[in-house]
């Protein structure tokens, strides 16, 4: 048996979790352990079709049935004005106009846009009872013609989704200059070209999305209990969406939430419901997704098919890079998908080399599938995608080795501004890249191969170099881009007299350790016990304001916690100066201990969290009591994480088989707050990564439209037999747009990992492209027409 | 899951007039194939008949020329079982690599062959050692008991009580795991009896058989080398998401001849 | 409804439930003990993992009425107090973790592997894990967790 003990906290150590002690003992608290009194059961009635006319709904016998409360339809939640989701981005077509938004109502109300969608909801008194009646109501549709296929749905015969935008083309939109790539593709002596597919994927957080909702009539007030990334933000959607009438009738709470991956950040159909439903009945009403309803609605991720062709001189430096992808929106536009297909995507098709000339469109989609939005690197994924297969594909046109068309092109100055709006502030790409060869032997690699050979095995090298955008800011840039809220992050830090600390933040932690990471900075800080120091996330009441936890942004919550505890540290001084009777500058503050370096004497950082409070040893007319610091940090810049993965596969040709044998990353995520923690991110995003390549594949029926891996026995979840041990090794070159010179690392590792596999798959075949995944049949039939050119 | 009942009867005789009372009655083992299905409101049992505390249906035993396994035991009894390691290794192999080990704490033997999943791994072995499977209500053998995919000879009312297979040190089973669901994309269990090579594939989407030429060619002196699948009828196999019949037809022949490999 | 009695972390409990009462709703929803977790509805995912007289089972995947008169261990009957179970704590210090959801199965299914195969190695405790799904770690520290743990275990209290 083994007790717990809170350490001193210090950036750059790998202190354990102090989540931990709940979540190993079952005191985690998620949002579907809530009870509340008088808890009701929701359970949503949903379209079996992929795209249908709504008729006659009849709820007559579901009505009847023991236990229901209530049943809601599409036509009750117009008549009782809640408001259409809307697309939280704006984002403007080639010609000017803004992307066409098809009307998303939160239960359907003539039309039925794909498997899944919710048409009624039933609550009752228990969750079996709310199943059995939504079994019961009998939904009449009109079947159409569904779509799945992108292109198909541009064409001239597809089924028009919504009735106000023809061809299904949400918004054609581009940029980088159109003529400056064609320049350079003039010029070119050499190019490559390629046509891929970046494969739908479902994000499966294991917390399946859940809500409980309670409303107050007497003062028309509203609780929320949401599993999400962004309860703040959400309480701004929901209030606007169900009318309520200011932020303080609205509290959002999101305890523990069970990973999100970016799927628990967009506002959805189905909570909002619920909001309303609590509203209607007066009672606390509660949903749990079960997780066929998550395969079939939460926002998927991925889902481009891209054209995309790179010129290059002889010497395989890279002149010119043009891009055109169609990106499946699904039947409506999700949250934040006009920005993830977008801003977030082909800003960064460059990658880490210095393209002078590039020209990129995307043109939006919509198709009778589930909404798309972001998910793990959102954007940034397939763009390193895009960019590390061509330039596979230039060396091997040039002939050169994987690591040399890179060495040849990488961006070796920073800051550099790109073609395409950002600014790199930081790197070593050159560096990075040698690490990550002597972390994987690449110098050994050939006898390796011959090895696997002589075993009949197959095995190939793929090198991938990422470069990606974290810390989302600052506020006016990405306003400038399209968005609509502020992309700071607060941080409030409060000491109470007995010198412990709370720290209040709108960054909200799924498991990303941020109770962790905020206590071992701010107890270094002060120089006070990890256990002195309380993190309080996920609580509007609580917290006043923030944006959530997504786009590896904690950089910018903590960035902000450190200008904070400069603040109380700096109003030490001065009341440790009145304390001792000296001036302010002359007291000196280190690991905890106030000093005079005249006098020698000292005040213990918790003795003056004390005379701050009983406020009697300085003039509280030139010095307010009290210990409380709040800052506002607006990030100058985003930040560039960036890295080398270097994959190693073997194929069984017999089979088709391909295993990941060794995967070793090199990346420079700036400064470390805790390598155990950033080590623990990177290897979950190289298992995302990983499993995108080799499994993991959304597959909707080409004619019905029906979702056909909507369970765990058709998707291919990544397990821990099917992964090897990585190997990682940081390379930082430290930011200088925060204080803490951090970049981000949730996201690298599932931007890093794809083109890395597929390049291994098709080093280790010599072929030029497998689109994702490299499922085992495909490879096998590969390894025949292999052989049969042998 | 719909309503229903649940009984937990004490002896065979009580499960079967629970069963026969009742048209709607199922009967309910392990429970980890039927739990699912309920869950997603497949099926609309009236009643689930418990067997798995039956004392009939319990135990392994070692019997003249081979070993009785009872209905009732569990995938982690069968893979732990010294008396099925020492008689017939390749069974013990196969159970232990049935599901994940949770699901072999309360799977059992009996409901595996009485659900007969296309994809199952138990019916391969059964039909490769040329298995009995003794019923409430009679003994019959492997391949008169599986009629085609999740369909057995068992008549309504009916319940596997135990299984009976011959010792065989010479047999091997390999599962070519569907990457999703893990259960078997193609299984194959080879035996060599002093009958001759039996040879049966399971996950080829009809239902699990018997591959007799390929047995056929051994028994005469074939090289198991020269075992392809042009020996192989298509027809035997379906395609899905996960392969499709011309792949699962491959991989079937590539694990019977690494199956046959270990067993020199 | 149907009576049933059962010893949940040592303590005895009869309650009267649904026959189509699955176990973990009778642990979460009657008896309150939310460490067991519904990742899904397929048994594959493993958060709901518990043991039932001693064994590793998937408590979505087995009736409550069947668990009459068993045995019951939770996460919640784990540790005493502040003092962990080495399992536990190997979670813990290996960073085993991160969103916490699918970590009481996973813990529960450890210790299991742990009763089963003493000091395990790292393919061995791959292969163990087939039944329980994390999105958030990919695998690495839980494997290097359930192999401490398990040496842990092992060693004299």
């Amino acid at each position: 048996m083994t007790a717990m003990t809170a350490p001193m906290g210090k950036f750059g150590q790998s202190v354990k979790r102090v989540e931990d002690s709940r979540l190993i003992t079952g005191n985690g608290r998620y949002v579907d352990d809530l009870v509340l009194p008088g808890q009701t059961y929701a359970a949503f009635v949903r379209s079996a079709y992929a795209h249908a006319r709504i008729g006659a709904i009849d709820i007559s016998a579901a009505e009847a049935m023991p236990g229901v409360v209530k049943i809601l339809t599409g036509q009750d939640l117009v008549d009782g004005g809640l408001f259409a989701l809307p697309s939280g981005w704006n984002l403007n077509s080639v010609d000017g106009t803004p992307a066409r938004v098809g009307v998303h109502h939160a239960l359907a109300v003539d039309t039925v846009r794909f498997v899944g969608e919710p048409v009624a909801l039933v609550i009752a008194e228990t969750r079996g009872q709310a199943r059995d009646a939504a079994d019961s109501v009998f939904v009449e549709y009109e079947e159409l013609p569904a779509v799945v296929d992108m292109a198909a749905a541009l064409g001239p015969d597809a089924p028009q989704l919504h009735p106000d935008i023809p061809s299904n083309r949400a918004f054609t939109w581009d940029i980088g200059n159109a003529a400056e790539a064609d320049a350079a593709f003039a010029r070119a002596t050499r190019r490559v070209s390629l046509e891929l597919r970046n494969n739908r994927l479902v994000p499966n957080a294991m917390e399946p999305r859940a809500i409980n909702a309670e409303w107050r009539a007497y003062d028309g007030s509203m609780t929320i209990y949401l599993t999400h990334q962004n309860p703040i933000g959400m309480r701004l959607f929901f209030m606007m969406l169900l009318g309520l009438e200011s932020e303080n009738h609205l509290r959002v709470v999101s305890p523990d939430v069970g990973g999100g991956f970016g799927s628990k950040a967009p506002c959805y159909a189905e909570e909002l419901v619920v909001a309303f439903a609590a509203r209607a009945v007066g009672r606390p009403v509660k949903w749990t997704a079960e997780r066929t309803e998550s395969f079939l609605t939460d926002a998927h991720g991925r889902d481009h098919v891209t054209t995309a062709e790179l010129a290059m001189d002889d010497e395989g430096r890279f002149l010119g890079l043009k891009v055109h992808t169609l990106a499946n929106l699904g039947g409506y536009i999700s949250t934040s998908n006009a920005l993830v297909v977008s801003y977030m995507y082909a800003t960064m098709l460059c990658g880490q080399y210095a393209i002078p000339a590039v020209h990129a469109v995307v043109e939006g989609v919509y198709t009778n599938t589930c909404p798309v939005d972001a998910y793990r690197g959102a954007g940034r994924p397939e763009a390193a995608y895009v960019i590390e297969r061509l330039a596979h594909l230039a060396a091997r046109e040039i002939g050169v080795d994987q690591a040399e068309i890179r060495r040849r092109n990488f961006v070796k100055a920073f800051p550099h501004q790109t073609p395409l709006v950002y600014c790199y502030d930081s790197g070593d790409y050159e560096g990075c890249l040698d690490a990550a060869l002597r972390l994987a032997d690449y110098a050994g690699f050939e006898q390796r191969r011959a090895e696997a050979k002589a075993r009949g095995k197959l095995r190939g090298i793929g090198l991938s170099a990422y470069v990606e955008a974290c810390g989302i800011g600052p506020s006016k840039l990405l306003a400038s881009l399209g968005g609509g809220g502020g992309m700071w992050e607060s941080c409030e830090i409060r000491v109470q007299p007995g010198g412990s600390v709370e720290v209040l933040t709108g960054a909200h932690n799924h498991g990303q350790g941020h109770q962790t990471v905020y206590a071992q900075i701010i107890s270094e800080r002060f120089g006070i016990p990890m256990d002195r120091i309380t993190v309080v996330q996920g609580d509007t009441d609580r917290i006043q304001a923030g944006t959530g936890t997504y786009g590896s942004r904690a950089s910018v919550g903590l960035s902000a916690a450190v200008k904070s505890c400069e603040k109380i540290i700096e109003k030490g001084r001065h009341i440790v100066g009145y304390m001792l009777g000296i001036d302010p500058g002359e007291v000196d503050f280190a690991e905890g201990i106030y000093t005079s370096a005249a006098t020698n004497q000292t005040v213990a950082f918790t003795e003056m969290a004390g005379a701050a409070h009983a406020a009697s040893s300085f003039p509280t007319d030139k010095l307010e009591p009290g210990l409380v610091a709040t800052t506002f940090f607006d990030p100058p810049n985003f930040t560039y994480p960036a890295g080398v993965h270097v994959c190693e596969v073997e194929i069984d040709p017999e089979t088709g088989v391909t295993e990941v044998v060794a995967f070793n990353a090199a990346d420079d995520f700036g400064n470390v707050a805790n390598p155990l923690i950033v080590e623990g991110q990177v290897h979950g995003g190289l298992t995302q990564g990983i499993a995108q390549a080799l499994w993991e594949n959304a597959v909707y029926d080409p004619d019905t439209a029906q979702l056909m891996t909507a369970s765990y026995m058709d998707y291919g979840m990544p397990r821990a037999d099917s992964l090897p041990e990585f190997g990682l090794a940081f390379w930082p070159s430290p930011t200088p747009v925060n204080p803490l010179g951090m970049k981000g690392c949730g996201e690298a590792g599932a931007i890093g990992s794809p083109p890395a596999v597929i390049n291994a798959v098709c080093d280790a075949l010599g072929i030029a492209h497998v689109d994702m995944p490299a499922a085992p049949e495909k490879i096998w039939r590969l390894c025949q027409e292999r052989q049969e050119a042998l | 899951m719909y309503e229903l009942a649940y009984s937990r009867p004490e002896s065979l005789t009580e499960a079967l007039a629970l069963l026969a009372e009742d048209e709607g009655a199922q009967a309910l083992s392990g429970g980890q194939t039927l739990m699912p299905v309920l869950r997603a409101r497949l099926a609309m049992p009236s009643r689930l008949v418990d067997l798995q505390r039956l004392p009939e249906l319990a135990g392994i035993r070692l019997v003249e020329g081979g070993i009785e396994i009872g209905a009732a035991t569990t995938h982690a009894e069968v893979a732990a079982s010294a008396h099925v390691r020492a008689v017939l290794p390749a069974l013990a192999d196969l159970a232990g690599g049935i599901g994940d080990p949770a699901i072999r704490h309360r799977g059992t033997i009996g409901g595996s062959i009485a659900n007969n999943d296309p994809a199952a791994c138990y019916p391969s072995a059964l039909l490769a050692l040329g298995a009995t499977v003794t019923t409430s209500r009679r003994t019959l053998a492997a391949e008169e008991f599986f009629t085609g995919m999740f369909s057995t000879a068992l008549e309504p009312g009916e319940i596997v009580t135990a299984v009976r297979f011959p010792a065989c040190q010479r047999a091997a089973y390999i599962k070519f795991r569907n990457p999703a669901s893990r259960f078997a994309l193609v299984g194959a269990f080879v035996a060599q009896l002093p009958s001759g090579y039996r040879i049966a594939i399971t996950g080829g989407g009809h239902g699990v058989f018997r591959w007799r030429e390929a047995e056929q060619h051994l028994d005469g002196g074939g090289a198991m080398a020269a075992i392809t699948e042009d020996m192989l009828d298509l027809g035997h196999f379906t395609g899905d998401l996960h392969g499709s019949a011309e792949y699962r037809h491959h991989i079937a022949a590539v694990i019977v001849r690494r199956a046959l490999s270990t067993l020199a | 409804m149907t009576g049933i009695t059962l010893t949940v972390n040592g303590r005895e409990h009869v309650v009267e439930v649904e026959d189509r009462t699955l176990l973990v709703h009778l642990l979460r929803d009657e008896l309150r003990l939310t460490g067991a977790h519904v990742g899904c509805d397929t048994s594959q995912c493993g958060a709901c993992t518990v043991h039932v007289d001693g064994k590793a089972v998937k408590s979505c995947t087995m009736l409550a009425v069947q668990a009459d008169g068993a045995e019951i261990l939770t996460i919640e009957g784990l540790a005493n107090g502040r003092e962990l179970h080495p399992m536990q704590a190997a979670f813990r210090e290996h960073h085993g973790l991160q969103c916490g959801f699918c970590t009481p199965g996973m813990i529960m299914m450890a210790i299991d592997i742990a009763r089963r195969h003493p000091n395990p190695d790292a393919a061995t405790v791959r292969a163990e894990l087939e039944g329980n799904l994390c999105r958030c770690t990919g695998y690495h520290n839980i494997v290097k967790a359930v192999v401490a743990g398990a040496e842990r275990m092992g060693e004299p209290a």
